[in-house]
C-alpha cells in the first residue's frame, strides 16, 4: 500500500503540474507534492525498518533495507531541491530565460522524473528496472534543453543519443538474464522478477551471465557516468537548469550504481565476486583518476562539479567491486553524503552564478562580499566534498581507502593520488571565487539557503557520529550486496 | 539432418534482417533508409509470427501485432511526416567511405558470432543461429549511428538497434514476459517523439540538422 502511495504522489503531481505547471503557485505545489511524497516514503521506511522486506502487488515491487535506504534519500534531495527550485527559477523567468510554457513542462517533468526514479528502486522486476531507466532518460531530456541555446541543445542531444544507446545494452544484458533464468524459472513473469532470480542465483548459466553482466555493466554505467562512457554527463550538468543539474548528479547517478548493484548480487552468485568485481573495480578506477585529472581543466563551474561527481561515482564503484561488509558499508554511506553535499553544492553554484550572470569561474569573484550565505556554503560544500574531516565524505572515503589498502593495495596510490589531484584543483578555482575581490550584485530574490545549510549539517553530523539504527539499517543493506 | 521447416524460415528471416542491416549502413538517400527501416520491421514481425507459430506462446502473436503497429506503420508514417514537414531531400554524407564502413561492419558480424557461439550451444534448436545475427544487427546500427553525420540516419540506426533488440527477445527466449514488452515499445515511441521534437529545435537553432554544427561543447 505504501509503496503505491510513494509512487502514486510523483504520478499524479506530474499529470497535475502538467496542467496548471505554469501558474504564479505552481512553484508551492512542486513543493508540496514532494514533501507528500517524501512523508509516503517515511510511512514505507518505518514499516521496512518494523516488519523487514515487503514485496508488494504481486511480487512486482520489493522493498529492502538496500532499496528503502535509496527510496528515503531520493525523496529528500527531490524535496528540497524543489525548495531550492522555487526562488531559482522565479529568478530565471525575471531575467527571461524561461516562460510560463517551458516552466510548465519543467514542473511536470521534474515530478515524472521522481517517479521514474523511484519507480526503478522499487521494482522488483527487472524488466520494470530498464524501462524505469529509459523513462528517466526521456522525462529528462527535454529539460536538459530547456533555455533551447545552441549549446543545451548540443548537450540534450549528446545526452539522449549516449545514455539511449547505452541503456540498449543493458536491454540487450537484461534479455541475456531471461535468457538464463528461462531455463531454471520457466518462461512468464517470474524469470524476470529479481527476488526469484536471487533464489536461484547460483543455478543460473556462468557463460551467459558473465556476457550478460557485461552488457549490464556498460548499459546502466553509461548513465552512472562511468569512464570512458561519461560524455554526455558534464554537458548535460552545465547547460541545465540548476535544480535537475542538482537532482541528475545526487540522484539519477545513485539509481544508475544501484541498478548495477543488483545486476552484481546476481552474477556473483553464478560466478562468484571476482568477475563483477574486478570489472567494477577497473572501471571505478579509471573514473576516479580520469576526472580527477580533468578537474583542473574546467572553466564552467557546474562543468567542474559535474567531474567531480563522475569521480566520487567512481569511489563507490570501486567499493561496491571490492565487496564484502565494510567496503559495501563505504559504497552505500558516500552514496548518501555525495548525493547530499553534491546537491548542496549545484544548489549554491546556481545561485553564484545567478548573482554574478556567468558560470565562468573566472568571472565569478568574492561571494562572501555580495552573497555572504552563498560563498560560506559553497565554501563548506566545497570542503566537505574533497573529504575534510569532519564531514561524512571523509568517512566513508577513509573506509574505502583502508579497506583497499587491505585487499588491493596496488590501488591504494592511484586513489590517493587522483584524491590529492582533486583537492589542488578544486580548492583552487573556488577558493578566489568565494573571496576574492567582488564581482556581481546581491540576489534580488532571496536565495534558497534551507536545503544548502540542511544538507551540510547533516554530512557534518554523519562525520561525527551515526546513530546507531542508521548504523544497523547501512549494516543489513550491506550484508545483502556484500 | 533434416531440419524443421520453421527453423528454415526463422533462419531465412534472420538472415534477411541481417541484409537490411547492411543495407541501412550503405543507404545514403533518407527516404529509402525510412522505407528499409519498415521493412525490417515488417521481417520481425514475420518472424515473431513464425515462433509464435512453431512453438505456440499465443503471447509473441500479441507482440507481432505491436511490432507490426509500431514499428511497420506508426514510427515510419511519424519519420516521413517530419521530412516532409523539415524538407529533408538531400542525401546523407557519412564520417567515412561506404566500402570502408562495410568491411568494418563484416568485422563486428564476425566479432558477434565468434560471442554468440558458446551461448548459442544452449538454445533451442529453432533458434540457435539467431542470437549470433541479433547481436551482429545491434553492432551494425551502432556502427550507422556512428559514421552518420546527420540526426534523422542517427535516429533510424537507434530504432534499428531496437529491432535487433527485439528480435534477440522473440527468437532467443520466445519472448519475454508481456507487460515489459509494452513497456519497452511505449519507452520507443516516446523517445521517437521527442526526437521530433528535438529535430524542430535544432532546425530552429541551426539551421540544419547537420550534427557537425552541435560540437561547440568540447572535452575539457
Amino acid at each position: 500500500m505504501e509503496v503505491l502511495i510513494v509512487l502514486g504522489v510523483p504520478l499524479a503531481a506530474a499529470v497535475l503540474l502538467a496542467l496548471a505547471g505554469h501558474r504564479r503557485w505552481a512553484p508551492e505545489l512542486n513543493a508540496t507534492m514532494s514533501f507528500a511524497t517524501l512523508f509516503a516514503t517515511l510511512l514505507l521506511t518505518a514499516r521496512v525498518v518494523e516488519e523487514g522486506p515487503i514485496l508488494a502487488l504481486d511480487e512486482q515491487f520489493f522493498v529492502d533495507s538496500f532499496n528503502v535506504f535509496l527510496v528515503a534519500l531520493t525523496a529528500f534531495v527531490g524535496f528540497s531541491a524543489a525548495l531550492f527550485s522555487r526562488p531559482y527559477m522565479r529568478t530565471e523567468q525575471d531575467r527571461g530565460r524561461v516562460n510560463a510554457g517551458r516552466l510548465r513542462l519543467y514542473h511536470s517533468m521534474f515530478q515524472l522524473f521522481m517517479f521514474t526514479m523511484l519507480l526503478a528502486l522499487l521494482s522488483n522486476n527487472v524488466g520494470a528496472m530498464w524501462v524505469a531507466m529509459e523513462g528517466a532518460t526521456l522525462s529528462t531530456v527535454l529539460l536538459v534543453s530547456l533555455y533551447r541555446t545552441p549549446a543545451s541543445l548540443e548537450a540534450a542531444w549528446k545526452y539522449f543519443i549516449l545514455c539511449s544507446v547505452g541503456i540498449a545494452q543493458a536491454l540487450f544484458g537484461t534479455i541475456l538474464l531471461y535468457f538464463a533464468a528461462e531455463k531454471v524459472l520457466g518462461s512468464g513473469g517470474g524469470a524476470l522478477l529479481w527476488t526469484h532470480l536471487h533464489a536461484v542465483r547460483n543455478q543460473l548459466e556462468p557463460t551467459v551471465l558473465s556476457l550478460a553482466f557485461v552488457f549490464l555493466l556498460i548499459g546502466y554505467g553509461t548513465k552512472v557516468g562511468l569512464v570512458p562512457l561519461h560524455n554526455w554527463l558534464p554537458d548535460a550538468h552545465a547547460e541545465g537548469p540548476t535544480p535537475i543539474s542538482a537532482v541528475l548528479s545526487g540522484l539519477l547517478l545513485n539509481v544508475a550504481l544501484y541498478s548495477v548493484v543488483r545486476s552484481k548480487v546476481l552474477v556473483d552468485g553464478a560466478l562468484g565476486r571476482g568477475f563483477s568485481g574486478g570489472l567494477m573495480m577497473g572501471f571505478g578506477l579509471l573514473s576516479v583518476v580520469v576526472a580527477a585529472f580533468f578537474l583542473s581543466r574546467q572553466r564552467d563551474i557546474k562543468r567542474m562539479f559535474a567531474y567531480s561527481s563522475i569521480e566520487h561515482m567512481g569511489i563507490m564503484t570501486f567499493a561496491f567491486g571490492m565487496g564484502g561488509a565494510v567496503a559495501a558499508f563505504a559504497g552505500l554511506l558516500h552514496m548518501t553524503v555525495h548525493s547530499l553535499t553534491k546537491s548542496a553544492i549545484f544548489f549554491t553554484a546556481g545561485h553564484a552564478a545567478q548573482a554574478t550572470g556567468t558560470q565562468d569561474m573566472a568571472s565569478i569573484r568574492g561571494l562572501v562580499q555580495t552573497n555572504p550565505a552563498i560563498g560560506w556554503g559553497l565554501a563548506i560544500g566545497t570542503l566537505a566534498i574533497l573529504g575534510m574531516p569532519p564531514f561524512g565524505v571523509f568517512t566513508s572515503e577513509f573506509l574505502v581507502l583502508t579497506t583497499a589498502m587491505h585487499e588491493h593495495v596496488w590501488a591504494t596510490p592511484l586513489l590517493l593520488v587522483a584524491l590529492g589531484v582533486a583537492f589542488a584543483s578544486i580548492f583552487a578555482k573556488v577558493q578566489p571565487m568565494v573571496f576574492g575581490e567582488a564581482s556581481g550584485a546581491p540576489l534580488e530574490r532571496g536565495p534558497a539557503l534551507v536545503p544548502v545549510f540542511v544538507h551540510l549539517a547533516i554530512v557534518f553530523a554523519l562525520g561525527l557520529y551515526m546513530p546507531p539504527y542508521l548504523v544497523g539499517w547501512y549494516r543489513q543493506a550491506a550484508a545483502l550486496i556484500g | 539432418m533434416s531440419v524443421p521447416f520453421s527453423t528454415q524460415l526463422v533462419n531465412v528471416l534472420a538472415a534477411l534482417l541481417l541484409l537490411i542491416a547492411f543495407a541501412l549502413l550503405s543507404q545514403r538517400r533518407v527516404l529509402t533508409l525510412i522505407r528499409l527501416f519498415a521493412l525490417q520491421g515488417a521481417v520481425l514481425t514475420a518472424s515473431t509470427v513464425v515462433v509464435a507459430w512453431s512453438t505456440g506462446y499465443s503471447d509473441l502473436y500479441v507482440s507481432a501485432g505491436i511490432t507490426l503497429v509500431l514499428k511497420v506503420i506508426l514510427i515510419p508514417w511519424i519519420l516521413h511526416r517530419l521530412i516532409d514537414r523539415l524538407f529533408i531531400r538531400w542525401d546523407v554524407e557519412t564520417l567515412i567511405n561506404i566500402p570502408t564502413t562495410m568491411l568494418v561492419g563484416i568485422g563486428l558480424v564476425i566479432f558477434s558470432f565468434a560471442l554468440a557461439t558458446p551461448i548459442s550451444q544452449m538454445a533451442s534448436t529453432l533458434t540457435r543461429s539467431t542470437l549470433g545475427i541479433a547481436l551482429a544487427t545491434v553492432l551494425l546500427s551502432f556502427l550507422m549511428m556512428i559514421v552518420r553525420r546527420k540526426a534523422v540516419p542517427q535516429v533510424i540506426g537507434f530504432l534499428a538497434m531496437e529491432n535487433g533488440l527485439l528480435f534477440a527477445a522473440t527468437t532467443a527466449t520466445f519472448g519475454m514476459p508481456l507487460v515489459w514488452e509494452l513497456g519497452v515499445a511505449l519507452d520507443v515511441l516516446v523517445a521517437t517523439l521527442i526526437f521530433g521534437i528535438f529535430f524542430f529545435h535544432i532546425r530552429e537553432q541551426f539551421d540544419s540538422l547537420d550534427i557537425r554544427h552541435m560540437e561547440k561543447l568540447r572535452q575539457d
